[in-house]
């Protein structure tokens, strides 16, 4: 089983009331959903979209087709009506695109007008489109008491129930144990955050990262939370570095071009070795380019950033669950290295909404890597064989004080012009980055053992490569599919002894020069065979995938 | 323990006034009886950013403009600790200008004082925001061609509760400055007239000294029409001392969790806290 559907129209449309419902109702069916807004960098009018998919199976990508298009302007007609499979429907009020006899019309503003209410014209559409799948009225009446506020909750009920007697039901839903969460990948970092003993994250708002800024936001005061907008992103990396030197834990995040302006703090973070989490939300470049859109083009900017030699380690997050289990690993990693963890996402993860398990708190763990007592006189960074000091926090040991420096200094973080110190900090600082070898996780391995056709991605493709690889290896093509999560130190074994037996490798990347692929040939001596790349700001379908692959196989 | 702070041997020019102002500041700290390892200097780079090496307390020399920042980050992390930031009129006007603006707006309980030398001493005597309209400087040749910036002015505009003014050649006087300004809940500016003996050779130490005179006990600091008078007062005649003091909120308590909690660095961190959160992916 496995249905889609896009409600569309102008911003300001109520959509995302429409589809925040949907899904919720879906889910609770006991559904995998997966949904994907499309949104333009503007506040009314314009054309915006949500592509809502479910299906039993594990869903991460939208499809090509879809089974039903909600239709709140005539634009999102002619825009969207080849998608509609032949079986599939499109639905509209009686005012949208009146002579085109291909919709289904509905007294959607009319029921609501009768309500009193002009604004549940959209509830009447949920009801139609629910009671069309067979889902109960029940579930959906619960949610609308969840998410409205009392005065308005009772019309949006009646325009439900009114909404229901406009289908007829054609899909009959069977009803499955619902044990899942709905959450998307702004949220589930945000989440992942304050799960770890987050207590400063500070930031400028920059589309498609500020989910983050706000969700945690949100929990602030509960959580003590310091949140700070900062006047610029130059300030919240240092500011993060302030405070995470004082021994709190500490993030930021922005998408690539306020990253862009804390790069010369990252260098900062890097000398200073002071723990921090920073989380880059990729949006299509270079300057501000597409603001609302995905793009993976930011990997060699993230693994580069910063003048000088430094380590620091590079995430890239895959989906909803992997963005919470990587967030709070990168703290804890930060922490056991002192040096910034860099966590990458893109629009496509951050506003992509998905059903998981909920995440497992009892499983994680905090790792400090604080001394809380000294025996003699304290080194900020003295060498020890790992080239990791042990670190206290100010003010917390009568006698002993901490003192960093941005520029080369000596073990007690003293000011140093001498070349033999130098050339032991410098080795201490990448001594680190040995260790980080060992840290880093093997991609995800998707797919047959030992596959003929390997591909390759990192990050957000996740989801639609692993639906098409399945599906092709189902089809009985030898494939399988490594998913890069950690990336920086890049890991190799896997690739390295699956490469040795496949005979094509396929780079998919949604950038436009393969930087996955100009990694490997750099670590690995590895080098692709077919580059499947996207740069058109929209996210790969699994079905675009699977054609595509099978274009080069 | 004691609170008797070490000094460390400067690479300062013999005769610059960062001695003094070194001299002034571990008085200040010593009478207040806050003991090193609960200060933290935080600061950005220039001369008077090298303060942090050359007294023992806990130090963040951070990057060129970038030290109010920092300094926000430990104050909120640790509300325990007394912060002061000590940094250059280049680094505090010219590349952390926008920090200083709006480090104003927080209020937050930071002591900075800022060496102005009006020059770039460390890179060698270029024109900073504070050096004189038509000065000639190392690199503006034809003198300068931008007017200068008047950081008290400025700091009274964006609604500063403390801005003062020193000078390193009164030591008794900047003591009593500093000590009034750590003591300040909230945001604290000390701009210190502080010669450059090798970079500036208009702003000498003779220049200050004939120029610089006390506020009158009479002078009513809370009074912000004449702190602005005062503020705009730099020519023939510098007034030093406290021209404006009011009391106001201060950044940290308008975080309840923070004003009637512990430190933040004190927070027992528990991941099953965050447990109730997942209900309302439900
Ligand atoms: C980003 C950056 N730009 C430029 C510099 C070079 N730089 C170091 S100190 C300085 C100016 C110092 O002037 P000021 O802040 O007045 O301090 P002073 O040396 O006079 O005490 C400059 C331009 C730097 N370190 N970093
Ligand atoms: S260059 Fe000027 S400010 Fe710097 S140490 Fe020498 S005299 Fe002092
Ligand atoms: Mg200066």
């Amino acid at each position: 089983m496995d249905y889609s559907l896009i409600v569309g129209g102008e911003a300001g449309q109520g959509m995302d009331t429409f589809a925040s419902l949907f899904e919720k109702a879906i889910k609770r069916c006991g559904y995998n959903v997966y949904a994907y807004s499309d949104y333009m960098s503007r506040i009314r009018g314009g054309h915006n979209f949500f592509n809502i998919r479910f299906s039993t199976e594990n869903i991460l990508a939208i499809k090509d087709n879809i089974d039903i298009l909600f239709a709140l302007n005539e634009e999102t007609v002619q825009i969207h009506k080849d998608k509609v499979k032949d079986t599939g429907i499109i639905i509209a009020d009686e005012a949208v695109a009146k002579e085109d006899n291909s919709i289904i019309h509905l007294k959607l503003s009319e029921i609501a007008k009768k309500l009193n209410n002009k604004r549940v014209a959209n509830t009447v559409g949920l009801g139609a489109i629910l009671n069309y799948f067979g889902v109960p009225m029940d579930i959906a009446a619960k949610i609308i008491k969840e998410e409205f506020k009392e005065e308005i909750a009772d019309v949006n009920l009646k325009a439900l129930e009114e909404g229901y007697k406009l289908l007829d039901t054609k899909y009959n839903l069977q009803i499955r144990e619902d044990d899942k969460i709905l959450i998307n990948g702004n949220e589930a970092v945000g989440l992942g955050a304050i799960a770890a003993g987050c207590k400063f994250y500070c930031g400028y708002p920059m589309t498609p990262s500020t989910g983050v800024l706000t969700y945690i936001a949100k929990h602030a005061n509960e959580y003590n939370i310091v949140v700070d907008q900062v006047e610029d992103e130059v300030a919240a990396l240092n500011m993060a570095l302030g405070a995470s030197y004082a021994g709190v834990r500490a993030m930021t995040g922005s998408s690539g071009g306020g990253f862009a302006l804390m790069v010369e703090a990252l260098s900062l973070a890097g000398i200073i070795e002071v723990p921090v989490v920073v989380i880059n939300v990729q949006r299509p470049g270079p300057a501000t380019g597409f603001p609302t859109r995905t793009e993976q083009a930011d990997l060699r900017f993230m693994i580069h950033a910063g003048h000088g030699e430094f380590p620091r380690m590079v995430m890239a997050l895959r989906d909803t669950e992997d963005a919470f289990y990587q967030t709070v690993r990168a703290f804890n990693i930060a922490e056991k290295y002192n040096i910034p963890v860099l966590l990458l996402s893109d629009q496509h993860l951050a506003d992509g909404v998905t059903s998981k398990k909920p995440f497992d708190l009892k499983n994680i763990k905090i790792e400090r890597h604080i001394k809380r007592h000294i025996e003699g006189e304290y080194k900020t960074y003295e060498f020890t064989e790992t080239g990791v000091s042990p670190r206290i926090i100010p003010g917390k040991i009568e006698g002993a004080t901490v003192l960093v420096d941005s520029d080369e200094h000596d073990e007690y973080g003293h000011i140093t012009e001498s070349a033999e110190i130098r050339i032991k900090m410098v080795d201490k600082r990448l001594k680190k980055f040995e260790l980080l070898k060992d840290e880093v996780k093997e991609p995800w391995h998707v797919g047959d053992e030992e596959p003929e056709n390997l591909v390759v991605c990192w990050g957000s493709t996740y989801g639609a490569v692993k639906e098409a690889v399945e599906n092709l290896s189902d089809e009985g093509v030898s494939i399988a599919a490594l998913v890069f999560g950690d990336i920086w130190p890049f890991p190799t074994r896997k690739l390295l002894s699956l490469s040795k037996k496949a005979k094509k490798i396929i780079d998919i990347e949604q950038n436009a020069t393969g930087q996955l692929d100009s990694l490997m040939r750099q670590e690995a001596l590895i080098q692709s065979d077919y580059k499947i790349l996207k740069y058109d700001g929209r996210p790969f379908t699994a079905d675009e995938v699977y054609r595509r692959i099978k274009e080069v196989i | 323990m004691t609170c008797k702070y070490e000094l460390y041997e400067p690479a300062w020019c013999p005769g610059c006034g960062n001695y003094m102002i070194r001299t002034a500041l571990k008085m200040a700290l010593e009478e207040l009886e806050i003991k090193p390892h609960e200060v933290v200097i935080v600061s950005g780079i220039g001369q008077a950013a090298k303060m942090p090496h050359y007294i023992s307390v806990n130090g963040f020399n951070g990057l060129h403009g970038r030290a109010i920042p920092p300094a926000i980050g430990v104050k909120m992390a640790n509300k325990e600790l007394h912060v002061i930031v000590e940094s250059g009129d280049g680094d505090t006007y010219g590349e952390g200008g926008n920090h200083f603006i709006h480090g104003i707006r927080r209020n937050i309980d930071i002591a900075h004082f800022v060496h102005n030398n009006q020059i770039y001493g460390l890179t060698k005597g270029q024109a900073s925001p504070t050096t004189a309209m038509g000065q000639i400087t190392t690199l503006q040749f034809d003198g300068v061609k931008v007017e200068p910036l008047n950081p008290l002015a400025l700091a009274l505009t964006m609604g500063a509760g403390f801005v003062a003014r020193g000078f390193s050649g009164d030591i008794p006087h900047l003591v009593a400055l500093m000590k009034e300004a750590i003591k300040y809940k909230g945001y604290a500016l000390v701009d210190i007239l502080q010669p450059c003996v090798v970079w500036n050779r208009v702003n000498t130490f003779s220049w200050y000294k004939n120029r610089v005179y006390h506020l009158p006990e009479s002078y009513d600091y809370t009074n912000k029409e004449e702190a602005m008078k005062k503020a705009l007062e730099f020519g023939d005649r510098i007034p030093i001392g406290v021209i404006y003091k009011e009391e106001k909120e201060t950044y940290l308590d308008r975080f309840d969790f923070i004003k009637n909690g512990p430190p933040l660095v004190d927070v027992e961190l528990n991941p099953l806290d965050a447990e109730k959160l997942l209900e309302e992916f439900r």
